[in-house]
């Protein structure tokens, strides 16, 4: 394969060496079925305990209060409909936000379908939810909100430690769906009022296929897997031995390395901004330049349309993404830049490039570079252009 | 996006991209709205494309098909290129992924805004071609028309 230039790391990351080496022994050497009696599996249950230590340290939580899944997904849909469906004598109100993932917006959907009321805040401009929004909307019956820690398209950072402090004093439980913040800017469950906290370890660089749920201690909830009696009888299947010490090795060099990865990706973040909309005029940056993930850059450039910007970087070798409705096969653009007011246009023109550890500063300026001359191209093609 | 060869080189590629002037006649379908405008000019003489040439804003499969549309009109009797339908630009390029055969259709409705211009213009009536319809680009993705 020839060389590529990834910038996509919001939707994946190459997992780490070291995090590969953790794994591998799981393969041929300790494979068994971590719940049987003998050695062989009791060693493969320490790992996993190891796992769940590292995991709840990277957000200030209690072993005992984390729970691996399959995904993120499977987090996002075991906490609103498990959280929903267990406290709905108290009520069948459930609020989120008009931004989130669709794992978190059509599970509020379903909802909607077996009878709860789901109420969808709107976002700033700059993609942020009103925390006075927030305590307009909460009622009585309402019994959970769920607000996503970060976007994964703007990369916009929410308030949370004020929207779970609004939710525990109406008597609500807030859930955050913190995919795209874990392990990229620091996270205490403790001091941000959070009740529950969705993760994903394709996200920070251990494999796909593993993530985690945490359920602060005392928090009541159903299970959405029904089955053995893993996870303290909550979350039944067979322990992914090799994904959950995965995801463990990937939240210790998280925690370890957090400053300096996140000053290192901002510092590309902000070269790869500065010199696109420096170097390419009728751009916009997407998101909120205050409070944002390090590595997540979203801007629309006008005039052409985000997929065949896509495929043009393709040919490059540059992988990126976009919220045009092309590349979702639907007819809108991106639900989260429509929401934070952008037209239609700018929306489909929108192009994400989420920078990692692996990304270096010659790639950053290999992009702006490849960058210009095809936006140039593109509005050249485009009836909508102005020409002089 | 699962794009045959034959888009991606006219996507690459794009032949007969611009403008042409003092045009016998212009079309423009789509809006911005939906992500997709696309413009053909036509020169005519003699009821035969001379010319043809397009400006697209719009995905991969948007400039091929038009890319591709202007190719297939060029040299041709107007009467002929009445009778040019989506699915034929379509197969032209070797096909497209069913969520972008509304990029066809564009195409086709484009020409035909030039042929139309071109006969309130010039005051030559063309057989069988009707006044585009001034819709809202209202189609769904996917949809075979």
């Amino acid at each position: 394969m020839s060389k590529i230039i990834y910038m996509d790391n919001a939707g994946s990351t190459r997992v780490r060496q070291e995090v590969i080496d953790e794994m591998l022994p799981q393969f041929c050497e300790e494979y068994a079925n971590p719940s049987s009696v003998y050695s062989l599996a009791r060693k493969s249950m320490a790992r996993i305990d190891g796992a769940r230590e590292k995991v709840a340290a990277l957000i200030g939580a209690q072993p005992r209060e984390v729970f691996f899944t399959s995904s993120g997904t499977e987090a996002n849909n075991w906490a609103i409909q498990c959280i929903a469906n267990t406290h709905s004598d108290r009520g069948k109100h459930v609020i989120t936000s008009s931004i989130e993932h669709p794992a978190v917006l059509n599970t509020c959907k379903h909802l909607e379908n077996i009878g709860f009321d789901v109420t969808y805040l709107p976002v700033s401009s700059e993609g942020l939810v009103s925390p006075q929004d927030l305590a307009n909307a909460i009622r009585p019956g309402t019994v959970l909100v769920t607000i996503m820690f970060a976007n994964n398209e703007v990369g916009t950072i929410q308030p949370i430690a004020e929207l779970g402090k609004i939710a525990r004093d109406h008597g609500a439980l807030f859930h955050t769906d913190a995919i795209q913040a874990v392990g990229h800017v620091p996270i205490d469950v403790e001091a941000q009022n959070i009740d529950l906290l969705s993760l994903s370890g394709h996200k920070f660089y251990a494999p796909k296929g593993v993530g985690a749920l945490y359920i602060r201690k005392g928090v009541k909830i159903c299970s959405l897997l029904h089955g053995g009696g893993h996870e303290r009888g909550l979350r039944a299947s067979t322990h992914n031995a090799p994904g959950i010490s995965a995801i463990g090795k990937a939240a210790e060099l998280a925690q370890l390395e957090l400053a300096e990865e996140t000053s290192y990706v901002a510092r590309l973040r902000d070269r790869l901004t500065d010199g696109i909309l420096s170097q390419i005029e009728h751009t916009r940056l997407n998101g909120c330049g205050d409070s944002r993930v390090p590595g997540i850059v979203n801007i629309s450039f006008e005039y052409i349309e985000g997929e065949s910007l896509l495929l043009l970087l393709d040919h490059k070798g540059i992988l990126a993404s976009s919220g045009s409705a092309c590349t979702s096969g639907s007819l809108n653009p991106s639900h989260v830049l429509l929401a934070m007011g952008l037209s239609h246009e700018k929306a489909h023109g929108s192009l994400r490039l989420s920078l990692g550890r692996y990304n270096t500063e010659a790639e950053v300026d290999a992009v702006i570079a490849e960058l210009v001359p095809m936006v140039k191209r593109l509005r050249e093609m485009s009836p909508t252009y102005p020409r002089g | 996006m699962d794009y045959s060869e034959k888009v991606l080189d006219h996507f690459m590629n794009p032949r007969n991209m611009g403008e042409i002037d003092g045009a016998s006649g212009v079309g423009q379908v789509g809006n911005a709205k939906c992500g997709d405008i696309m413009r053909i000019s036509l020169e005519i003489d003699e009821g035969v494309i001379k010319d043809a040439k397009f400006r697209t804003l719009g995905c991969g499969a948007a400039i091929a098909t038009s890319s591709m549309a202007t190719e297939m009109v060029m040299g041709k009797r107007i009467e002929d290129v009445v009778k040019i339908t989506n699915s034929s630009v379509a197969e032209a390029l070797d096909g497209l992924p069913p969520a972008k055969m509304h990029c066809s259709v564009l195409a086709q409705e484009a020409l035909h805004a030039a042929l139309y211009d071109y006969s309130i213009k010039s005051g030559v009536a063309v057989e069988g071609l009707k006044p585009p319809t001034d819709h809202d680009h209202d189609h769904d993705h996917g949809e075979e028309h």
